[in-house]
């Protein structure tokens, strides 16, 4: 449980981080939070030269309105986000997302941008994320660049971040997560990362379904949007018929995990019955 | 006169350090110039080992010496204190030999300046092993065709006992029916919140050495380390702080405890080990493991005619401290709380490539009330009678106690019809039957488990104990009139000071914060056995009572001199002339002999009564003793118990389960247990919550699982499943006090109730859930997709369970 030895370095500034970066390459891990990273440096599973700290930047933790989004800083905690009362107003899909994540002590020091960066596939934001069609905002030397969050999971452990680049934003679109919203997961009695976690972000006129977000993850090496159960549900009314249709089509063209606790095949059934689940937990919530 | 507070549920005064993080354990004890130890573990489940290169790892800066096998071949082996016939014992040293036999199997250990270096140097260790095949499955590695792992027994099997009572072959045909149910008992890790840790200082000029380490046992440590290191036992002393819980993990002794006094006494400074969570899942001893066969042989009526087990036990590829000796005591126990004529367990012994097995929160005894419980479920299912009705039926009535067995036990007292009328009225047991006829009509998966148990506590009467069963205690009144208790049961989370200080307290009509036990150093306390078995309180509290018994007689005697009577009773705190209260007591009188010294306090003798304090006063001050009384007030006992304890219990889940997914959600959790006279009842709770809690673990989650290679796949908490607290639903706790009449405080123990009374509970309520589906057992941990698959195959007749 002693990691390998490494340098710390505490970063002022972003620019300082990315500079750094720049310097260290792939001998540097950025830390922001490091509820993954530092569990995983103990074990010697990783074990970096140096570390670059962005806990000591100020301006990478913040949350609000601007411009038709939310934007949230990277190094925004989970627990930031699960008592925001703009989110709670706004988005009210992250913080219930957020009350699934972890544990008291890891929700005060783990932070979005940390999670999301590191893509772990049980983690619980990239669900959310995903249904809500967020940008994640990358800054590196050349400057900022803007990556749809369904561009950002490349696989297990890989996003569209590259080399040089630091997460820096999560931005929301105003409105979405707001009325037919939410996430439920079936946490993993050890870890209590998720076996299935599903997030929803519907928009509803007339009971009719206008559009929707489905994300999910815990199923597959990298979190995804469910697009065949959104499709199926697009422009209908969310009746027995509609959500049983749709939901079939939850795990479709997945590799579905397969491990101790869950086989692929029972994976791929609580996938299906919790996507229906926090569907009519979503559309109960517009009533 | 305190109040008396025996029987009251006052908080317990170890937990404002615990919680605020003001106590001290092992690993907090800092003594400069320490160096650290890091192992290096096998990586394989059984290999020989070809060579090891440590030159790298000497070079290291900040290394200050590195160990293998052959190094410390010297030292004696690990200790297995259980005798069997026919026992075949490996030679268990503290490092590999030539060979590994197990994932986590300590290969070589490296000292250091610092932790960090230590544990570098432990990567640059290079190791040639020779893998070779393994044997894992406790019942193929008994099969003669299986890769054997101590080549020079030629076998795996380490031993076979058969025990029991009565004509078992006669007693299964006299049964109208007999049923058979294979059953598995999975490895537990104890996963004790505190793993283990160990710190050695050697005085190479005074020759002595001081071991500070997280066990049970402090003394039966520190005999057999100072036989391993060869070292007098009275040179080694030996020190428990904190303990951060045990559940018998820490009853044992351990290589790394040897090892570290050994480094220590070779390099002449201070060396610490602190086992990290790794380590822990790999090489601290497991529990369970167990293969089982079940024949139960039974009547039309419901009435058990016998009862058969053939068990393959996993011993892992060596012995600790008890493993061997683990499956007799679920021999012992195999009666229950029913009356069996004939009973026989045929146990396998069993070497796999695996830590050893060994005590784990009720060590045998979860897995005989097991078996039992799951035997009468499978009566009561084929009989199609409630399994209440099944239990009932087989009862022994309260006044047959003692009540002999057909394993040869006398269980002291017992009313279990008590305990479970009192159950079934808390959980209003026909209405639940009732909902549960409705639930099944509207297709809802409900299900009631009910087990009613008896185990066995107060371990126990020196003749029937590998290493002793008395305990000791030494109880000193101050000249301040502070009490101070020393005690050989060394706690590890019981609650003993605050236990043993109301038993104390009330004894001698002081406060309970006026009395301090002591216990977990062998340079102050008294030889002692240690907290196991549930023996805190049954053996060690009566130790403590019994010591205050031979004090009270020399108080009285001090009190009948200075108040100048016959005699001086002890009445509601005071000592008062000739047992008839302070009314009738004498005048003042003198001192006999010289007036005190002016600087010594003047002893209070001019009241009618004396309290304890003055006693205490006039016997440290000894100007004013009974001819030939030795000064001082302080006495110490040995107790050794004439019988084991039997407390007993019943438990009732109620469990929903989702048919889309099998997910099982407890709707109710009842337990009424009967401890025998309870002390502090908040910490009878506290025991039965802890314990119940481990069960649902077993029940549900956990399970040690190695792969096919012998890799411990379940090595970290983030695979191996504790319950938290989230998954535990509200405990509807309720008691019985049938006290037992082993000993005078009438107390049975209850450490290990809850994790024995509860499993059986918990999974025959998912089975009778499934019961429209065919099912009469599951085995454990019961996960959902289990649930699921069979939900998903649709019912059938005798799916599962029915022979």
């Amino acid at each position: 449980m002693i990691p390998a030895s490494f340098d710390y370095i505490a970063a002022k500034s972003l620019d300082e981080a990315i500079s750094l970066l720049g310097k260290h390459k792939d001998d540097a891990k950025i830390l922001a939070g490091g509820h993954s990273l530092l569990p995983a440096m103990k074990l010697r599973l990783m074990q970096p030269k140096v570390l670059i700290d962005l806990g000591r930047i100020k301006d990478l933790s913040y949350i609000k309105e601007e411009g038709g989004q939310i934007r949230i800083g990277a190094m925004t905690t989970h627990f930031q986000l699960e008592t925001s009362d703009i989110l709670r107003r706004s988005c009210p899909l992250l913080p219930e997302t957020a009350t699934h994540l972890g544990d008291m002590q890891v929700r005060n020091k783990g932070t979005i941008g940390g999670s999301i960066a590191h893509a772990d596939p049980a983690a619980d934001w990239p669900a959310a994320i995903l249904a809500l069609d967020a940008e994640i905002v990358a800054s590196s030397a050349k400057g900022d660049r803007t990556i749809k969050a369904a561009d950002f999971f490349v696989e297990m452990l890989t996003t569209a971040l590259q080399p040089g680049e630091i997460l820096r934003e999560i931005r929301i679109p105003s409105g979405k997560g707001k009325a037919a919203h939410a996430y439920v997961k079936v946490r993993h009695p050890a870890s209590g990362f998720a076996v299935v976690g599903v997030a929803v972000n519907l928009s509803l006129d007339g009971g009719k379904c206008q559009s929707a977000g489905i994300g999910i993850t815990g199923v597959s090496p990298k979190a995804y949007r469910a697009t065949k159960v959104e499709s199926t549900l697009k422009g209908n009314a969310l009746d027995g018929k509609t959500l049983t249709a749709a939901c079939a089509h939850a795990a479709d063209g997945i590799d579905v995990n397969s491990d101790l606790y869950a086989s692929a095949e029972y994976r791929k059934q609580l996938a299906t019955v919790y996507t229906r689940r926090a569907i009519e937990l979503a559309a109960s919530r517009v009533k | 006169m305190a109040e008396k507070t025996v029987g009251k549920p006052i908080k317990r005064t170890e937990d404002p350090r615990l919680i605020q993080g003001l106590a001290h354990y092992v690993d907090d004890i800092r003594l400069p110039d320490t160096l650290h130890a890091a192992f290096l573990r096998s990586i394989y489940a059984h290999a020989r080992i070809k060579s090891i290169d440590i030159s790298a790892a000497e070079k290291l800066p900040g290394v200050v010496a590195v160990y293998t096998g052959k190094d410390t071949a010297k030292i004696g082996p690990v200790p297995c204190a259980a005798a069997l016939p026919d026992l075949k014992v490996p030679d268990h040293r503290p490092l590999a030999g030539n060979k590994v036999y197990f994932v986590g199997h300590p290969v070589a250990v490296v000292v250091a300046e610092t932790k960090s270096a230590a544990r570098d140097a432990v990567d640059l260790i290079e190791v040639d092993y020779e893998e070779l095949p393994v044997a894992l499955d406790e019942e193929k590695a008994a099969d003669a065709k299986s890769p054997v792992i101590h080549e020079q027994f030629g076998t795996n099997v380490a031993y076979k006992l058969t025990a029991g009572e009565g004509d078992i072959e006669a007693a299964l045909k006299s049964a109208d029916k007999v049923i058979k149910q294979r059953i598995l008992h999975k490895r537990l890790a104890p996963i004790a919140m505190e793993p283990r840790g160990v710190l050695a200082r050697y005085y190479p000029g005074e020759q002595e050495l001081t071991l500070w380490t997280s066990t049970q046992i402090p003394h039966l440590c520190r005999t057999q380390v100072a036989i391993m290191i060869g070292m007098p036992e009275n040179k080694l002393r030996l020190i428990t702080p904190e303990v951060g819980g045990g559940f018998g993990s820490k009853l044992n002794v351990y290589a790394e405890e040897a090892l570290m006094g050994w480094i220590s006494m070779q390099l002449n400074r201070p060396v610490k080990w602190i086992e990290g969570r790794r380590e822990n899942m790999q090489a601290t001893i497991h529990g369970r493991g167990q293969t089982g066969y079940i024949e139960i042989g039974f009547k039309k009526d419901g009435t058990l005619t016998g009862l058969r087990y053939n068990v393959f036990a996993d011993m892992g590829s060596y012995f600790q401290l008890l493993t061997p000796a683990i499956p007799t005591l679920t021999g012992l126990m195999l009666s229950g709380c029913y009356k069996i004529p004939a009973i026989q367990i045929n146990v396998t012994g069993v070497f796999t490539n695996k830590m050893s097995t060994d005590a784990y929160r009720g060590a045998g005894r979860p897995e005989a009330t097991y078996v039992v419980e799951r035997a009468l479920d499978l009566v009561a299912a084929e009989l199609g009678k409630d399994p209440v009705e099944v239990r009932r039926k087989n009862f022994p009535q309260p006044d047959e106690f003692p009540f002999k067995t057909a394993t040869g036990l006398f269980y002291d007292s017992g009313n279990y019809q008590g305990a479970l009328d009192k159950a079934l009225k808390m959980a209003d047991y026909t209405k639940l039957r009732e909902e549960q006829k409705t639930a099944r009509k509207e297709g809802r998966l409900m299900g009631i488990g009910v087990s009613t148990y008896v185990e066995i506590c107060a371990l126990g009467p020196s003749s029937a104990m590998p290493a002793g069963g008395w305990e000791s205690a030494t109880v000193r009144v101050e000249p301040t009139g502070k009490v101070t208790v020393l005690t050989g049961a060394s706690p590890h989370g019981q609650g003993e000071e605050t236990s043993f200080a109301q038993i104390a307290a009330d004894e001698l009509g002081v406060g309970v914060n006026d009395v301090t036990v002591i216990h977990g150093d062998t340079a102050i306390v008294q030889y002692g056995i240690g907290t196991f078995g549930s023996r805190g309180l049954a053996v060690g509290g009566v130790a403590v009572y019994m010591a205050i018994q031979k004090l009270k007689d020399k108080a009285a005697k001090i009190a009948a001199h200075v108040l100048q009577c016959e005699k001086a009773s002890f009445v509601d705190g005071k000592f008062c002339a000739d047992g008839k209260g302070g009314a009738k007591a004498p005048e003042p009188v003198l001192p006999v002999g010289q007036a005190p010294a002016a600087a010594l306090p003047e002893p209070h003798t001019g009241g009618k009564t004396l309290s304890m304090q003055d006693i205490a006063m006039e016997a440290h001050v000894a100007k004013n003793l009974p001819a030939d009384m030795e000064p001082g007030l302080s006495a110490t006992a040995f107790y050794e118990p004439k019988n084991f304890t039997f407390p007993f219990g019943t438990h009732i889940a109620v469990v929903d389960i989702d048919p889309d997914t099998g997910e099982i959600q407890f709707q109710r959790y009842v337990a009424v247990d009967d401890c025998g006279k309870q002390i502090n009842p908040m910490l009878v709770e506290g025991q039965v919550h802890g314990g119940i809690v481990q069960s649902m673990g077993q029940a549900l989650y956990e399970e040690v699982v190695y792969d096919e290679t012998g890799q411990l796949v379940t090595g970290t908490l983030m695979d191996y499943a504790l319950p938290k607290a989230v998954m535990i639903p509200h405990l509807e706790l309720g008691s019985t006090e049938t006290p037992s009449p082993v000993n005078p405080l009438g107390a049975k123990g209850v450490g290990e109730a809850g994790t024995i009374g509860s499993t059986p509970a918990i999974v025959a309520a998912i089975v009778d859930a499934l019961a429209p589906y065919g099912v009469r057992h599951l085995d454990m941990p019961i996960k959902p997709e289990v649930v699921w698959q069979i939900i998903k195959n649709g019912p059938k007749k005798n799916s599962a369970g029915a022979a």
